[in-house]
């Protein structure tokens, strides 16, 4: 193809992909080192019914707007928000490191900090859910791939149906179940024997009820993953392994793993990336006493009263350098695969 | 569910409206507010206007829309309905406007008591207070020989007896959920144990003090007499637990009194048991371990002048005086409105004004320390921390927000 017919094709992408994810990386990159103006406070006289009038701090509306009009994009702070107690706590991480007197005591101290406390679950959720949804999703494509014909249709309506659910009303639905007086919840107090046992209340328990959840939420897309790569799987291969005396094991491991092996590495390669945004399960348990996110962290910040909006960037950029790091074996992979089939 | 609250205030708002006088606007009014009896009948009554479009959006949610509805030029909305708290939210974005012109041509029914004044300008009109007091069933105090507890300690005690008595488990209901609900349950027991969340005249913390540390102990203690999920109840879930007669003992929104027994699935012995009291003190202490509210209206910065007469025309149509008449109206809230006497319901809250109850901290900082303390005080109540650690914690963690939004250097 011409070089300039090229650029023509993908001129729509092009611009697609500038508007859509370059710029508005580009302005959370532009926040995330810019806070609002300093306050201008002033004393005010404040009435208001049942108390009568006291003195109070309010802020200087005109002197606030001066300063707003001259520079609208606040003040410039460069990497503050990201090293703050909030975010990276630089300051707080070495004065815990100075102060521990060992490694215990250290991880103990730092999962006091918010974003390490987060990366500690986000981490935990991602490395366990991600293997444990491809190999679900695997053997329930292998199995409903062996169904005779007649049944496959409505058992992969079934299979696919945690996937179809709004994921918070998923969680919401199991949230309720696991409630001490839903069904699950009562269930496991009458077999423990112990009315004050509760999933919400015990952050292990939540963290394996979180796990759970994200693994029945996207099972099913890996199971519609690979169920299409079986259909692609010529016969021919598995007769011959078959005339050669391969058993049903056999054949898994030697023939079908192999040519499902691209389709493996696009699974973890989505389910990474999502599971590292782990958000609507933790909203729907009402899991932040025990377990948060980042994404969690920037709802957090958007959300009430408070609308901080430059940490909510930092967080989002860290967010992005944290999937960078996740993808960063399969994306070297795939430029050497690349570069290998160039040269 | 919400559809029948809404036709059955609007009905009883009907007959109400049909009373007072014709409301006649020229120009679009559009409200943003939270969503309890009391504020749908306000709505009703400004949508009960003629002559252009009113529309009202009363969510639950309003708090993450009204600043961003009202930030536009023209604003989405023309009127915000809000409390103590949320009102510094639209006075430090700057999206309201003084309203004494208005009040002055069309304010004649407003008591004096009903306008909020900042800095000498009336910000806001106020129809309702609010605090949090105690709803207890007096059926099951008055079978155990327990007298209404005046004091977090004195309910401690009761609800010990009734768990030793077999009748509940747990005895005490308290919306703990992590996060809003539970930073405001600690800044009833703080302010209940003579605290204050910050330094005199600065926007620098101080809640890492012994007030602090007793509040939350108190917290703990009456935690171990709640349904243990206590740290996901908010106000719904531990009215239902409740209403379904499973506790006995509960500090509650004096909003939420009238509608306590008349929800659906309530039981007779709930029905005939409940009652209410004034707010509990703490720690020998003699303010109450609550706070007070107000609820009012605000009218948009952003908007022409005719659209921000009419939209004060019709809120006023809302908290029309003639309203009161209506025994049903009356007894959704503690009205600041002329004509208001008070029902049953309103005991609580009454009980509260007169006992000099703290009002929210109308501070423009104050919205960042209740967020640092609903998301630092879960780890202690889980018992996962000292109550030291903790509030180091939620000291630490405000003082980052503050620094950002430049309250602090």
């Amino acid at each position: 193809m011409k070089h300039s017919t090229f650029i023509w094709f993908f001129s729509p992408t092009a611009l697609a992909m500038l508007l859509f994810i370059a710029f508005p990386i580009v302005s959370v990159l532009v926040q995330s080192v810019h806070a609002p103006h300093k306050a201008v406070l002033v004393e005010v006289e404040t009435c208001t019914p049942l108390v009568g009038c006291t003195k109070e701090t309010s802020i200087d509306q005109e002197a606030t707007r001066e300063l707003r009009e001259k520079k609208p994009i606040g003040r410039f702070i460069g990497l503050e928000i990201f090293t703050d107690r909030g975010h990276l706590a630089i300051s707080e991480v070495k004065e815990i490191w100075s102060g521990s007197e060992n490694f215990n005591e250290f991880f103990k101290k730092i999962g006091n900090l918010p974003f390490y406390r987060a990366m500690a679950f986000t981490l935990t959720f991602t490395f366990i859910v991600t293997p444990l949804v491809v190999i679900v999703g695997f053997l329930v494509a292998l199995n409903v791939n062996a169904l005779h014909e007649r049944l496959k249709g409505v058992v992969v309506f079934f299979s696919l149906l945690p996937f179809v659910i709004t994921p918070l009303i998923g969680a919401l639905v199991l949230f309720w179940m696991i409630d001490s007086r839903g069904i699950l919840g009562s269930a496991i107090q009458w077999i423990f024997a112990d009315p004050n046992l509760s999933l919400k209340a015990s952050t292990g328990l939540m963290w394996i009820s979180l796990i759970v959840y994200g693994v029945w939420h996207a099972a099913p897309f890996a199971f519609v993953i690979f169920y299409a790569g079986l259909q692609t799987l010529p016969a021919d291969q598995l007769e011959a392994a078959q005339i050669d005396g391969a058993t049903r094991t056999q054949q898994v491991r030697y023939v079908v793993l192999p040519h499902l092996m691209p389709l493996v590495s696009f699974v973890a390669l989505i389910q990474l990336m999502d599971n590292f945004r782990v958000f609507e399960p933790i909203v729907g348990f009402n899991a932040d006493a025990h377990a948060q996110s980042l994404s969690w962290f920037i709802f957090n910040d958007l959300g009430g009263e408070t609308r901080q909006f430059s940490s909510a960037s930092a967080t989002s950029v860290l967010t992005i350098i944290g999937v960078t790091i996740l993808l960063l074996p399969v994306l070297r992979r795939t430029w050497r695969d690349f570069m290998e089939k160039s040269t | 569910m919400n559809s029948k609250i809404l036709s059955i205030v609007g009905a009883l708002s009907l007959t109400a409206f049909s009373a007072a006088q014709a409301c006649e606007i020229s120009a679009r009014v559009s409200v943003v507010g939270n969503e309890f009896p009391a504020i749908q009948t306000v709505g009703a009554g400004a949508a009960a206007c003629t002559g252009a479009e009113v529309s009202t959006n009363l969510t639950a949610d309003h708090q993450k829309i009204n600043v961003p509805g009202m930030q536009g030029n023209p604003a989405e909305y023309t009127s915000a309905i809000v409390a103590n708290s949320s009102i510094v939210a639209l006075m430090n974005e700057d999206v309201i406007r003084p309203l004494d012109d208005l009040v002055a041509k069309h304010g004649a029914d407003l008591k004096s008591s009903q306008l909020i004044k900042v800095n000498g300008k009336v910000m806001a009109v106020a129809f309702m207070a609010n605090a949090q007091h105690l709803m207890y069933r007096k059926d099951v105090l008055a079978d155990l020989g327990i007298s209404v507890p005046k004091t977090y300690e004195e309910m401690l005690a009761a609800a010990e007896k009734i768990r030793a008595s077999g009748k509940m488990s747990n005895p005490v209901g308290g919306a703990y959920k992590a996060g809003w609900n539970l930073a405001q349950e600690f800044n009833n027991m703080f302010l209940g144990y003579g605290g204050s969340h910050f330094e005199a005249g600065s926007a620098n913390p101080s809640v890492n003090s012994e007030a602090g540390v007793n509040a939350l102990n108190m917290m703990k203690a009456l935690s171990e007499y709640m349904n243990p999920d206590f740290l996901t109840h908010d106000s719904n879930v531990t009215n239902a637990e409740y209403r379904a007669g499973n506790i006995a003992l509960l500090n509650m929104w004096g909003s939420r009194a009238s509608s306590q027994t008349t929800a659906e699935g309530v039981t007779d012995a709930v029905k005939n048991g409940h009652a209410i009291a004034g707010p509990m003190t703490v720690g020998g202490g003699s303010t109450a371990a609550s706070t007070l509210w107000w609820d009012g209206w605000t009218v948009a910065k952003n908007i022409s002048d005719a659209e921000a007469e009419a939209t004060f025309i019709a809120m006023m149509n809302g908290i029309s005086p003639s309203m009161m008449s209506d025994e049903n109206i009356r007894t959704q809230a503690v009205w600041l409105i002329d004509g208001y006497k008070p029902t049953d319901a309103a005991i609580g809250v009454f009980e509260a004004a007169k006992m000099g109850t703290t009002p929210y901290p109308m501070l423009p900082y104050m919205g960042l320390m209740h967020t640092a303390l609903g998301a630092e005080l879960p780890d202690f109540m889980q018992g996962k921390e000292s109550a030291e650690q903790a509030l180091a914690d939620v000291e630490a963690a405000y003082i980052a927000a503050a620094k950002e939004k430049g309250y602090l250097n």
